[in-house]
């Protein structure tokens, strides 16, 4: 049936609402790229924004749309990290030759750790995520001889961004380069989960029996959203390293996941914005309280996590807005006019 | 080659008490506690204290290490992880990890980041040997200590009315409370108890294990591993689970310092993914 | 001629309680089938072992005369074998126009489009809106499945399954819990379900039952009791027996 041209029938208009670019996200990027102009001395603190933006967007994949809950993303960003690294130490300094390699590398070590993720209760997965980057910080910490173990990954020297943009002092090609890499991968996302493949992601995530049950391959989707995802996480880690042109065991650390699930938590999950404003305000809390009481900052990290799931957060699981998501309004939250599902509300 | 068992051994008893209230909270009270280390290591710090500051003899700082962890938990069982029951795991886990990262940083702020020492009275220092196998006398104290600790805990969970109540109370908390069951005070006993011991579990590791601020994080993962590979149907599982580990720790540091942390790594997540309910646990 | 969906010694055992017992069943082409039997006679067993969601100890299940024993749930939809269930399965945070629109694009094998939209094929939109119109939900289709009335969802239920464009269909209780008001909605959509599909309709309810099939099977303790047309299955003393035996609860 031709539907007349100009006119939408409500199908259309209803399919076309959720993926429909919203005003709010046009000034929300015009903010981040304005930072450039803006600020002069903060250059590096906006590309480790970027940095960090980039790989909540990556557990978002998982957590938000996909419902896999992870305690070990680290993983893939201290692999995407020593990748690139290595690839620069050894000579291969193009930057976005660094970035496809971490990717890729992420990308396979995501695809073969899939498998063990596909079944099992939210518990098992979080200690076996938990376990593949233990796994992984352990095989980094003994392979000294490649990753210059506890001393860290010393020597990478950048080439320039696509043999043009020289890496400088202030870190202003570093702010670019990395709000570049975060915009395109951010489009790439957002395309993905607005796709018939995201939204079978976002159905597996509701209802994996459904989901089967229309004919949805539940296991080789997941499997592919994760090592997507991965991907990402990889290509966070290959900007840190070429950022800060060092690596370091700490790009494996439990902390790093703990705090990815932190941002995600202050931002919300499941609607993209929510990692890139997280990690805004993760970001600014750690720079102001680094200020203060640098060697502390963990303690201020536990205590607002205790706080956020104590004063009864949405669950993350549930893919809502989270804090800011609310008050930010529904950035990019169509379909979602009403209140959460009872169990998603917060508790009294 | 049997000194080493012998360490391993002890290495294992001590992870057991260590977490044998884990997998309490884990199997009974279907609660994932990660801040359980947290407690460990504010018996240690107790027993460090008394030791260092005030002279106490170490034996003697032993009761502390069990009463004030176990007072802590006491409380932050009723105030704040009372209302996280019924919760998702994930939110428990965040809650608890919060809580682990507030102890790491306040015992830093506290008692400063180096390690903290605890010096053995002279009749536990030393080995001796017997039947041709060197024994150190604080790692045979330690077996003994714990060994002790294992039947008790055993007898109390199957023999006592405690015991019997406890389980009541988490098969059916509703029936257990319609029995006339004081079902929250179960609860907080039990936990309370879970955090004493794995104070004292501390204080005793102190000397083996070391003890700075971050000793919460670093054995979290092996406080996960006793309950993954052990599961939390009982504690006779954690407690092989716990042997199993203890003397492949030490073994392997010993014949393959290469693969360092690899291998237990490994074997949990292939536990975990072929028999999630634990090694030893029935299928359910 | 081959039957729409057929099991051949279909056996279940849990440890030793034998949920389907050596199960020999046929659905003709078209057919308008019910199986019904008293409660834990193992109809949902029986259900979860044709669409896969059980792996038999034994027997063979054919749709269309191909073996797909061993085929995991989502090949058998796309086989043309789809189900409802009991308790509403539905995605509730995606609205119903999202979810049918799952079903359609997954068909029609779009399950790994990544980069276009939905709302930019008009073949699964033309889809959407037949589906949506012969359930009634066209005017809901843009709310959250969530916070639909109960009634509406259980229609979303079976047009979810019947935009999969099954040969056969499974209602698996579809009138279970629905409100007097909404009943007749559902019971005429079932009713107008099309003949080129076959339908199997598992339900307690025997009005729904005598009003819309044509053969019945009754099954007992995971075994078929006994076959047959409406009228000689509702005057078969056996069955009454059976049925009053269990009727206390």
């Amino acid at each position: 049936m031709p539907a007349e041209a100009g006119s939408r029938s409500p199908v259309e208009a209803g399919l076309r609402h959720r993926p429909r670019w919203r005003w709010q996200e046009t000034v929300f990027w015009i903010l981040a790229f304005g930072s450039f102009f803006l600020t002069s001395d903060k250059h590096l603190l906006v590309s480790e924004i970027a940095i960090l933006a980039l790989f909540a967007l990556s557990l978002d994949l998982i957590l938000g749309y996909a419902g896999i809950v992870s305690l070990g993303h680290a993983a893939f960003l201290g692999l995407g990290a020593y990748v690139a690294g290595l690839l620069a130490k050894h000579g291969a300094g193009e930057p976005l030759l660094g970035l496809v390699a971490a990717a890729a590398a992420a990308a396979l070590a995501g695809f073969a750790t899939s498998f063990l993720v596909l079944r099992g209760a939210d518990l098992t997965r979080l200690m076996v995520t938990l376990g593949v980057a233990l796994v992984f910080g352990e095989i980094a910490n003994q392979a000294a001889w490649l990753t210059g173990g506890a001393d860290g990954l010393q020597g990478i020297t950048m080439g320039p961004v696509l043999g043009l943009f020289e890496f400088d002092i202030f870190g202003r090609t570093a702010h670019a380069y990395t709000l570049v890499v975060l915009f395109i991968l951010f489009l790439l996302a957002r395309r993905v989960v607005h796709s018939p493949f995201g939204l079978s992601i976002m159905a597996i995530r509701d209802n994996p029996l459904r989901a089967r049950a229309v004919g949805v391959p539940v296991n080789r989707r997941l499997v592919a959203i994760y090592t997507m995802a991965a991907a990402y996480a990889g290509v966070a880690g290959a900007l840190l390293a070429q950022t800060t042109q060092f690596v370091s065991l700490d790009v494996l650390e439990f902390h790093r996941s703990a705090d990815l699930i932190l941002v995600l938590v202050i931002g919300g999950a499941g609607y993209l914005y929510g990692g890139l404003i997280g990690a805004v305000v993760f970001k600014l809390l750690q720079d102001a309280f680094a200020t203060l009481t640098p060697q502390y900052w963990l303690f201020w990290i536990g205590l607002i996590l205790v706080v956020l799931v104590l004063v009864g957060r949405e669950r993350i699981s549930l893919h809502a807005h989270g804090v800011l998501g609310r008050i930010f309004g529904r950035l990019g939250l169509p379909g979602r006019r009403v209140a959460p599902l009872a169990g998603g509300e917060p508790r009294p | 080659m049997l000194t080493i068992l012998f360490d391993g051994v002890a290495y294992g008893m001590l992870l057991f008490v260590l977490a044998c209230g884990l997998a309490v909270t884990l199997g009974l009270m279907n609660f994932v506690n990660l801040a359980h280390g947290a407690f460990a290591m504010a018996g240690g710090y107790v027993s460090a204290l008394m030791l260092n500051r005030w002279g106490v003899p170490f034996v003697a700082t032993l009761p502390f290490a069990f009463i004030i962890p176990a007072a802590i938990g006491l409380v932050l069982e009723r105030t704040l992880y009372v209302h996280l029951y019924g919760r998702s795991h994930l939110d428990q886990v965040l809650f608890s990890i919060g809580l682990v990262f507030m102890s790491v940083a306040a015992v830093d702020y506290a008692f400063g980041s180096q390690q903290q020492f605890i010096r053995l009275p002279a009749w536990l220092q030393g080995r001796v040997e017997i039947a041709g196998v060197q024994v150190g006398l604080y790692r045979s104290f330690i077996i003994a200590i714990c060994a002790v600790l294992v039947i008790a805990i055993q007898l109390v969970l199957t023999k006592t009315r405690f015991g019997s109540r406890l389980r009541a109370a988490v098969d059916d908390p509703r029936v257990a409370r319609g029995l006339g069951i004081n079902v929250n005070g179960i609860f907080a006993a039990t936990f309370a108890v879970g955090s004493g011991l794995a104070g004292l579990g501390g204080a005793l590791g102190a000397e083996i294990l070391g003890l700075d601020p971050s000793f919460p994080l670093k054995f979290m993962i092996y406080f996960l591993i006793v309950v993954t590979v052990g599961g939390t149907s009982g504690i006779v599982g954690p407690f092989v689970a716990s042997l199993i580990l203890g003397i492949a720790d030490v073994a392997g540091k010993y014949y393959v310092p290469a693969f360092g942390a690899f291998v237990i790594y490994t074997l949990m997540i292939v536990v975990l993914v072929l028999r999630p309910q634990g090694l030893f646990a029935r299928a359910r | 001629m081959t039957a729409a969906l057929e099991t051949i010694g279909l056996k279940k055992r849990f440890g030793g309680l034998t949920a389907t017992d050596d199960v020999t069943f046929r659905l003709e082409k078209g057919a308008r089938h019910a199986l019904i039997g008293p409660n834990g006679a193992g109809k949902t067993t029986f259900i979860n072992l044709l669409t896969g969601v059980l792996a038999p100890s034994g027997g063979t299940v054919l749709l269309e005369g191909a073996d797909i024993t061993r085929l995991p749930p989502d090949a058998r939809v796309r086989r043309g074998l789809a189900r409802t269930f009991q308790i509403n399965q539905l995605f509730p945070a995606l609205t119903p126009l999202e979810t049918i629109g799952l079903a359609v694009s997954e068909r029609l094998g779009g399950g790994w489009h990544w980069w276009r939209s939905l709302g930019t094929r008009r073949p699964i939109m033309a889809e959407i809106e037949a589906v949506a119109e012969r359930f009634g939900l066209t005017d809901i289709l843009g709310e959250r499945t969530a916070t639909l009335p109960y009634g509406k969802q259980r229609l979303l239920e079976i047009a979810v399954a019947f935009a999969s464009k099954p040969r056969v269909l499974l209602l698996d209780e579809p009138a279970a819990g629905v409100p007097e008001a909404e009943r007749a909605d559902l019971l005429a959509a079932v009713a107008a379900l099309p003949r080129e599909v076959s339908v199997l309709l598992i339900e307690h309810d025997m009005d729904l039952v005598f009003s819309f099939a044509e053969r019945i099977s009754v099954l007992v303790n995971g075994a078929l009791f006994t076959e047959g047309t409406v009228e000689e299955v509702s005057t078969d003393p056996r069955v009454r027996a059976v049925y009053l035996g269990e009727a206390e609860h």
